[in-house]
């Protein structure tokens, strides 16, 4: 097991690697840190002192990838690659364009992040079992039909459209819940409440009817037949033989998004004027602040992998059968 | 000549005629094997897929008929030898729609308004300024007293395109009767009595109430959108019924080119990672789980702004704006196909796994067929259902997924008319006092139902080619 462990761990290596030189060859090879000066400068009539200002105030102003200039080991290190491509290594994610140190601000902001999506995740979850369970208990009959059309035209439904009926209808029209916004401690809370309802809601109809799928290929297991035969009710069947086998696929599906919870959501941080690492994102996307899209993009990246571990790792402790 | 005109043809317009030269050469290819032609057979049967069929084929009409671009010439002017061009790059669609198209407002009006939406300083008839609506300048002009007259007008235009539509539907479907009756060499008669009793091999019954529920719907709609604006119009006046249509095609490139895209890289790196094992699939097991350790948003972003970047550096490429938006969404379903190749890559290097293990591809071997010929020949064909489904299955998530990537900002040009640039321009308006609600409920309403209808033709395919189902 440990041997396992230590073994994927170095997989991870060639991989955090890779995406370390893809996130690379976009950001300064593809541009010039010369394109990137001009783009925030303004494109036209840049004399090229601003240009070189602009790139000494955020440390562009070095050799790409490598310095003859410098000698010795420093041929390698005074270079734009090891200061803002390999430090990301090391968590070290520099700064922003406005002067902030990147990885203060990811710490500060997983917090609120959180806060939004663990809730939402085990709402969801529990909601989603629900609803699918009696959607299986009803299996072929009217109520399973109509559960299905349901669930389709909930997912053909995009999120963009709940999370703008939600604040409509709940905050502007009946006041209940604030629009958007966040506090500190437990006052937060009047502020989740609505973005994990809106989450729980769009979610409910693809969750739902994969669920649905995976209660189905249970039900017709050979098992299941023998619980029947024994004489067991249909609802002790359900809950204590289906359940806990269908419980394998729903949890490593969601121990692999575990990690990434970090990360924040995009667009429900954003609506709601989150604090999280998805509004970070997303406001850095818009300014354009490539030191931070680098950061997330790395940060992401390792959320992933370490995401993928845990799924096989959670495969082992919840299937007896497979042995590492 | 009517008018003459130089056609245009976009990056993604030759991609949408080079899919349909291939959907069309795919169904010829299936209709001669009967082992093909089973699987689509069933979802012939089922009512709920053909509905959905017969959507996504008017969605697909209009989006055709927005693919074909062309610039109409400049009126001559005296001695002037050589036809000049307008800058402006114009399809079918927006001739079709011309009166919509050109019909703008000064701002915002509410669906079927006469009146303009917000006050403004008119001069009354006895020559004083008051503050009071203005009459719109095409809605509803053709009345001379609204507050009368609108109701009667209305429910009059609304029987007349009902009835219109009524009129085609009958006629498409008698068309498509006589078609079937022909075809199976029965009498017109008991063709008719087998399709309305729901019996016939085809469920043609739900096919033809489609078609006339949406014919009915679009006489409606043009008839009442000859005189009024029918979802009202948007901040700088644009009909927003207009722009909805506009944005199918935008859905539609979206969705399809971006499976066109990634389906080569997909079907080959699958199969010959499943094939060859060794090194070539340890290559390529590495090469998608890097890709797929970054976040998708994330690495769209960042593709997208680097392209921003290089746009403005080579703004001089770029002869018309129409042109720039057209490169944007080329290079966004590039883009999308390279995050999206994975999850089928991966399927497809599963199932080789398998089949390489046959024992027809074994005697193959032994034979020494050429491993190519043995990919192309046994194995391909083999693994077709999978990439049928997944292909089917990706397009309303594709649809979908660009609309959030819109508001993210990291969408289709902002001068690109589409569903997500609508939805993110109207999100601001739900906060005005009185709500501006128009845009954002016609986007909901022609992107619902093209994913809808997406959804549900992609289950009936799902239940026709997966053989685990059976």
């Amino acid at each position: 097991m440990i041997n396992y462990i230590i073994r994927r761990l170095l997989y991870a290596i060639p991989i955090l690697i890779g995406v370390n030189l893809l996130t690379f060859l976009l950001f300064f090879v593809v541009n010039t840190p010369d394109d990137m000066a001009r783009l925030h400068l303004g494109m036209k009539r840049v004399t090229p002192e601003a240009i070189e200002k602009w790139k000494a105030d955020h440390g562009y102003d070095k050799p790409i990838a490598f310095n003859p200039a410098a000698g010795g080991m420093k041929t390698l290190t005074e270079t734009v690659f090891y200061e803002k491509s390999l430090r990301l290594f090391l968590f070290d994610f520099g700064r922003a364009d406005d002067g902030r140190n990147i990885g203060a601000d990811i710490r500060q902001r997983m917090g609120p992040s959180l806060a939004i999506a663990i809730p939402g995740l085990i709402v969801g979850l529990l909601v989603n079992i629900t609803v699918a369970m009696l959607i299986a208990f009803f299996r072929a009959s009217y109520i399973d039909t109509w559960g299905v059309i349901v669930a389709v035209a909930m997912m053909s439904i995009s999120s963009l459209f709940y999370i703008i009926g939600g604040q409509f209808i709940f905050s502007k029209t009946l006041r209940l819940v604030p629009i958007s916004g966040y506090d500190t401690g437990l006052d937060a809370v009047k502020f989740l409440i609505l973005p994990v309802i809106v989450g729980l809601v769009s979610g409910v109809g693809s969750g739902t009817r994969w669920y649905r799928t995976i209660f189905l290929e249970e039900i017709g297991k050979d098992y299941v037949r023998t619980a029947r035969a024994k004489g067991l009710s249909e609802l002790s069947v359900l809950f204590s033989h289906v359940l806990r086998n269908a419980l394998v696929p729903i949890l490593t599906g969601v121990v692999v998004v575990l990690p990434l919870l970090f990360m924040g959501s995009l667009i429900t941080e954003s609506f709601f004027s989150i604090p999280g690492l998805g509004s970070y994102t997303i406001d850095a996307i818009n300014s354009q602040d490539f030191g931070i899209v680098r950061a997330m993009v790395f940060l992401g990246s390792v959320l992933y992998i370490i995401g993928l571990i845990l799924t096989d790792i959670s495969y082992t402790w919840v299937d007896p059968r497979v042995r590492l | 000549m009517f008018f003459s005109f130089k056609a245009v043809i976009l990056w993604t317009d030759s991609l949408i005629y080079l899919l349909l030269a291939a959907l069309i050469f795919f169904a010829f290819y299936v209709i001669r094997r009967e082992h093909l032609r089973a699987p689509w057979r069933q979802i012939r049967r089922r009512p709920l897929a053909m509905s959905a069929l017969v959507v996504l084929c008017f969605y697909g009409v209009i989006g055709l008929s927005d693919s074909v671009h062309f610039r109409k010439a400049l009126p001559a002017t005296e001695g002037d030898q050589v036809v000049q061009y307008s800058p402006e790059v114009l399809s079918l669609l927006d001739v079709l729609l011309d009166s919509l198209r050109s019909h703008t407002e000064r701002t915002y009006s509410e669906p079927l308004a006469t009146h303009a939406f917000t006050k403004e300083m008119i001069e009354g008839d006895d020559g004083r300024q008051q503050r009071a609506f203005p009459r719109l300048r095409y809605g509803g002009a053709h009345l001379d007293s609204p507050e009368t007259e609108k109701t009667a007008d209305l429910l009059s235009s609304l029987i007349r395109g009902a009835l219109n539509g009524l009129l085609l539907a009958a006629l498409l479907c008698g068309l498509f009767l006589v078609f079937i009756s022909r075809f199976h060499r029965k009498s017109f008669a008991t063709t008719m009595r087998a399709v309305l009793q729901g019996e016939a091999e085809t469920a043609w019954r739900a096919v033809f109430l489609t078609i006339g529920f949406f014919m009915i719907l679009g006489g409606i709609a043009t008839s009442l959108s000859g005189d009024y604006h029918l979802f009202g119009t948007d901040k700088v006046g644009q009909d927003v019924l207009y722009l909805s249509l506009k944005g199918i095609r935008t859905g539609l490139v979206i969705g399809t080119l971006t499976t066109l895209v990634m389906l080569p890289f997909a079907v080959f790196l699958g199969i010959a990672a499943g094939y060859f094992r060794g090194w070539v699939d340890d290559l390529i097991q590495y090469l998608y789980t890097t890709l797929s350790s970054v976040p998708g948003v994330l690495l769209i972003a960042s593709a997208v702004l680097i392209l921003q970047v290089y746009m403005d550096k080579n703004a001089e490429d770029f002869s018309s704006i129409t042109e720039r938006a057209d490169t944007r969404l080329l290079f966004l379903c590039i883009i999308l196909g390279m995050t999206g190749w994975i999850g089928l890559c991966r399927l497809l290097r599963g199932e080789t796994f398998k089949i390489r293990e046959m024992e027809y591809v074994q005697a193959a071997r032994a034979l020494g067929v050429s491993p190519m010929k043995i990919i192309f020949r046994h194995i391909l064909p083999n693994v077709m259902h999978i990439v049928l489904i997944a292909v089917v299955l990706d397009f309303s998530g594709l649809v979908l997924a660009e609309a959030v990537l819109s508001y993210v900002g990291v969408g289709v040009d902002p001068a690109m008319i589409s569903w997500g640039n609508m939805i993110n321009s109207a999100r601001l308006e739900l906060a005005r006092e009185p709500v501006v609600w128009w845009s954002l409920v016609s986007a909901f309403i022609f992107m619902f139902g093209l994913v809808l209808s997406a959804n549900v033709f992609s289950d009936g395919v799902r239940d026709a080619f997966d053989p685990r189902l059976r």
